[in-house]
């Protein structure tokens, strides 16, 4: 991996995390991953980071955790979204949507 | 809902602690798996992915934690551990924690108890409704507060218009017989008003009607709760009852509430229409309404202000109507002294409650500076601990809040001993207070004076206990490792220096003006009452009953009766084996007998009628001079010749005699006593000077008289016993004689005359006991910051000493160095202390007698004290710091 990567953009983990959540339930390493897969290694996800924050939107109710086998026979713990958590990804999204665009018009007016 | 979810999610895991840190644990240990599969699936080696995983997730534990810390039941479990470490950290240097407690339980509970004390007295309102509108009225007696006469409060009570209610009171002191032993009760003889006054009526019954303050008008008495109680067991049916005092009927009309609280005589418990005569008023000015015997108090009415109240009674006393004539002693010339009731019964008492509040704020502050003084000591002891906690990954903010937690702990802990410190300080205040102390009732450990004292402490101690952690960063917690234990005392030795400078200049401050009040003391006990008060036994006895009436029918037989009763009492007690000598008085020296009772104007024969002298007159048995062994200056004493109907003679004291006679020789002159209208009396000796009211006021004009020649007989008289041995032991003895004339006479205020002496001056005994106590609480709190610094100062400097020593420094050198910088730090301390002491020893000036405020013994004596208690405080760690051995303390660095 050469590419240099970022951290994730401060106060979008909960989003990509909701967002990633909503394809299908996932555990904390595989949220991990399919985030940098997906942003192509631009975002790294801070272990530690991933893991509270899951337990904070777990508190909050947008997830729902479950200890299931994996694959290989191991005990990992499952988070999916909820309903509560479904509304609260197009919220996040949308407001993010409002705010990419009016930073695209910004940094196109300087250009 | 998710408010409610958090609340659950927390308590569950709060419970169930153990299975939740084992899914944090699998969770996070799961996360490392996957990474470390993932970075083998593309083509790392086991081990370089084991590696690389571990540095992309950094410390497990860490992560572990973080995941922890993220819901609030987290907090909570911290603060348990923090507990509990603080918990073994304050069992582990237990010296440390019992100075902390003992200085915190000091502070705050000495504080507490004398605010608690004080607060009713100056600042808590009193216990009646709107209490700021009442007012006490007093005449003008040398510029000071004097006593009212009745024709006075009736042209008041006519004239004002700015109050609602004025009434009067005097004592009055009731018999009560059919008791297994006659008794007195203490109550007060009130005008109809006097409830309406203070704004309180009875729980019970009602309120004295104005008909029932009428001359010759019906006997009735509102009863104080706990007189009720004792007297008729709390029965509600008790209104309308009777109760027999001196020979006569009265009848309950009222019962006070329990919480009723009479600040104007906290000991009265019965209280009776006055039932003066009006028509003596105008009829007869030296008649008992004109007698300046009265209290008076007055309720303004609402909307009008103190100012106006008093400028109203001003305007009133400058300008007497016809219709109101006034005696000539009670002209009101010098106007009225009118003070607010609150102010009123503070005044004499109020410059030594200031002075015991400014003393307590002083140990106050010393305990603060201590608390300080040793919280950053032990901070300075333990940057080691922190720099390794904070190599170990603890945050700064973990360890201020471990420290917070620790410094929390021990100031609950020193509060809730300064709670046990108030309670029972505030007892022993209350049984030590002089009997003169108002709302003593009142005083209950004050809750907001606890809690300000505690807190402003704790504040202080946090505060301080946060400065090493406030200053750690990597490079600090870097050095701190590098240091050894035993080298790191931290950069606040020049602090803790200040502290102690601090606490030795405010031991001093209350060191001195304690020597002041104890010099007073000592002066005060040296002063020469007049008469020899050792082996002397006074009592008071009563005679009381309608067999003494004078009346109309039989002028003087009453009279007599009551003289007779008296001599043959006298005459028992005489009998009485183990008596040596015994007389009676109508006023008792140094006793609490109210000094205006025995007040009388005197005049000489060559005076001006419209001067004169005000003397005490002492109506006596023949032989008073010489039981109480009062000293015969010329002339000869009373004796058994001065009969009803002998010439009429009188005693005089020296002063007396002096200011009217000068170098004359007065024996043979004559003079009036009270009355003018009686044959005059001639001077038949000269005594010397005896203290009345107190050792500290000199008030020596007097005059003896026979009690067969005064013009009434006192009902009550005080015996004087003078004994062999004990004089207490034959107290039974002498009261079982004079009730062997009359079973049915109260016999009161037995005690001794050394005894009374010591409670005459309780008052003084009790600030200086406050003084005393505090100035020895500063003197150990500055003795132990003076040690802690000192040994501070040796732990640093071991290996100096040691070098020393190795170059040849002798012990008495080393000692010798030590003792030198203590006792620097004692001498800053003295000198700034002896300025403020300067103006400390002003300010109780009021308080002292015969003392002057730079008394040479006490300010000496207080520096001697001071430097050898802190010498003493030094020798201990100089001597441990002589005893280096330089071989190991080199080797040891």
């Amino acid at each position: 991996m050469d590419e240099p990567n970022t951290d994730v953009i401060q106060g979008t983990l909960d989003m990509l995390i909701l967002k990633t959540l909503s394809l299908e339930p996932m555990h904390g390493f595989g949220i991990a991953r399919r985030v940098e897969q997906v942003s192509r290694g631009v975002f790294k996800v801070n272990p530690g980071s991933l893991l509270t924050a899951l337990q904070r939107l777990e508190r909050a109710g947008w997830l729902d955790s479950e200890w299931r086998q994996t694959e290989n026979s191991r005990r990992a713990k499952f988070y999916a979204l909820t309903r509560a958590g479904k509304k609260q990804l197009e919220v996040e999204t949308a407001d993010w949507a409002r705010r990419a665009s009016a930073i695209a018009r910004l940094l196109k007016v300087e250009g | 809902m998710s408010l409610w979810r958090q609340l659950t999610r927390g308590v569950h895991i709060l419970a169930h602690r153990q299975v939740a840190d084992q899914d944090v644990i699998d969770e996070v240990d799961h996360y490392l798996e996957q990474a470390t599969a993932g970075l083998m699936a593309s083509g790392l080696p086991r081990e370089d992915a084991q590696r690389s995983a571990r540095l992309e997730l950094g410390s497990p534990a860490v992560v572990r934690d973080q995941v922890r810390s993220s819901g609030w039941e987290n907090a909570v479990r911290t603060s348990f551990f923090d507990l509990r470490f603080a918990a073994r950290q304050l069992r582990n240097h237990p010296g440390f924690t019992i100075v902390g407690i003992l200085t915190l339980a000091l502070g705050i509970g000495a504080s507490t108890a004398i605010f608690s004390a004080v607060n009713p007295i100056l600042f808590k309102p009193l216990p009646y409704p709107h209490p700021g509108r009442i007012l006490m009225i007093w005449g003008t007696f040398q510029g000071a507060r004097a006593e009212v006469a009745f024709g006075t409060y009736r042209e008041l009570a006519e004239r004002a218009r700015s109050f609602d209610a004025m009434a009067i009171f005097e004592p009055w002191q009731p018999a009560k017989t059919g008791g297994t032993q006659p008794e007195r009760l203490e109550g007060q003889s009130v005008s109809a008003g006097f409830f309406r006054v203070l704004g309180v009526s009875p729980a019970l019954g009602r309120d004295f009607l104005a008909s029932e303050d009428a001359f010759n008008g019906p006997k009735v008495v509102i009863l104080s709760d706990k007189l009720w109680r004792r007297l008729f067991h709390g029965d509600p049916a008790t209104l309308g009852k009777t109760v027999r005092l001196d020979d006569d009927n009265y009848t309950v009309i009222g019962v006070m509430a329990r919480n009723f609280e009479d600040v104007l005589t906290p000991s009265a418990e019965i209280w009776t229409p006055a039932q003066y005569d009006l028509r003596q008023i105008t009829s007869n000015f030296n008649s008992w309404v004109w007698g300046n015997h009265l209290h008076m108090v007055g309720r303004l009415k609402p909307g009008v202000s103190r100012l106006q109240g008093v400028q109203e009674l001003a305007q009133i006393a400058g300008t007497p109507w016809p219709q109101f004539p006034r005696a000539r002693s009670a002209s009101l010339k010098h106007g009225l002294i009118v003070d607010s009731l609150q102010d009123d019964i503070a005044h004499t008492i109020k410059p030594a409650l200031l002075a015991v509040l400014g003393a307590v704020i002083l140990v106050l502050a010393i305990a603060w500076v201590n608390v300080v003084n040793l919280v950053l000591e032990r901070g300075s002891q333990r940057r080691g601990e922190f720099a390794v906690r904070g190599a170990l990954g603890a945050s700064k903010q973990r360890i201020m809040r471990q420290l917070i937690t620790e410094n929390l702990l021990l100031a609950s802990l020193g509060g809730a001993a300064g709670v046990a410190v108030a309670i029972a300080g505030l007892r022993a205040l209350v049984a030590l207070s002089p009997a003169g102390l108002p709302r003593r009732e009142a005083m209950v450990v004050d809750p907001v004076a606890f809690f300000f004292s505690l807190a402003i402490t704790a504040i202080v101690g946090i505060a301080a206990g946060l400065v090493p952690a406030i200053h750690i960063t990597r490079d600090d917690l870097q050095s701190g490792l590098q240091q050894n234990s035993r080298s790191s005392a931290g950069g606040h030795a020049w602090t803790r220096r200040v502290l102690v400078v601090i606490e030795v200049a405010f031991a001093l401050i209350l060191l001195v003006s304690a020597g002041l009040l104890m010099r007073s003391m000592q002066r005060l006990l040296a002063v020469d009452p007049g008469f020899n008060p050792s082996h002397l036994l006074t009592m008071q006895v009563q005679s009381f009953g309608h067999q003494f009436d004078d009346l109309a029918s039989a002028p003087g037989v009453g009279s007599s009766r009551r003289r007779r009763f008296f001599e043959q009492a006298l005459d028992a007690v005489r009998r009485v084996p183990g008596v040596q000598q015994a007389a009676f008085t109508s006023l008792l020296p140094l006793s609490d007998d109210p000094p205006v009772v025995g007040l009388y104007g005197a005049q000489f024969e060559d005076e001006d009628p419209q001067t004169g002298h005000n003397v005490f007159r002492y109506a006596v048995s023949p032989n008073y001079c010489q039981t109480l062994s009062i000293h015969l200056l010329s002339g000869r004493c009373l004796d058994e010749q001065d009969t009803a109907g002998a010439p009429q003679a009188a005693l005089i004291s020296e002063s007396l005699a002096k200011s009217h006679f000068g170098s004359q020789n007065p024996l043979g002159k004559r003079l009036h006593v009270g009355p003018r209208d009686r044959p005059w009396y001639a001077v038949v000796g000269i005594v010397g000077d005896v203290k009345q009211t107190s050792l500290a006021i000199n008030q020596p004009d007097a005059v003896y008289l026979s009690t067969e020649q005064t013009w009434f007989a006192d009902d009550t008289l005080s015996f004087v016993i003078r004994t062999h041995d004990n004089a207490a032991a034959l107290a039974p003895v002498v009261k079982s004689a004079i009730w062997s004339v009359d079973r049915s006479q109260p016999i009161v205020r037995v005690i001794t005359m050394d005894r009374m002496m010591a409670v005459s001056e309780a008052e003084r005994r009790f600030v200086l006991i406050l003084f005393e106590a505090f100035g020895i609480v500063a003197l150990m709190l500055a003795a132990i910051g003076i040690y802690g610094v000192v040994s501070g100062n040796v732990a640093e400097r071991t290996r100096e000493i040691g070098v020393r020593a190795a170059l040849g420094a002798s012990r008495g050198d080393i000692l010798a160095l030590i003792i030198r910088d203590g006792m620097r730090l004692t001498a800053f301390g003295i000198a700034i202390g002896l300025c403020g002491a300067i103006a400390a020893a002003q300010g109780i000036t009021t308080l002292l007698f015969g003392t002057s405020p730079l008394d040479l013994i006490a300010w000496t004596g207080v520096v001697l004290m001071l430097v050898s208690v802190s010498a003493i405080a030094c020798w201990a760690p100089a001597w441990r710091a002589a005893q280096v051995d330089p071989s190991i303390t080199l080797r040891a660095e």
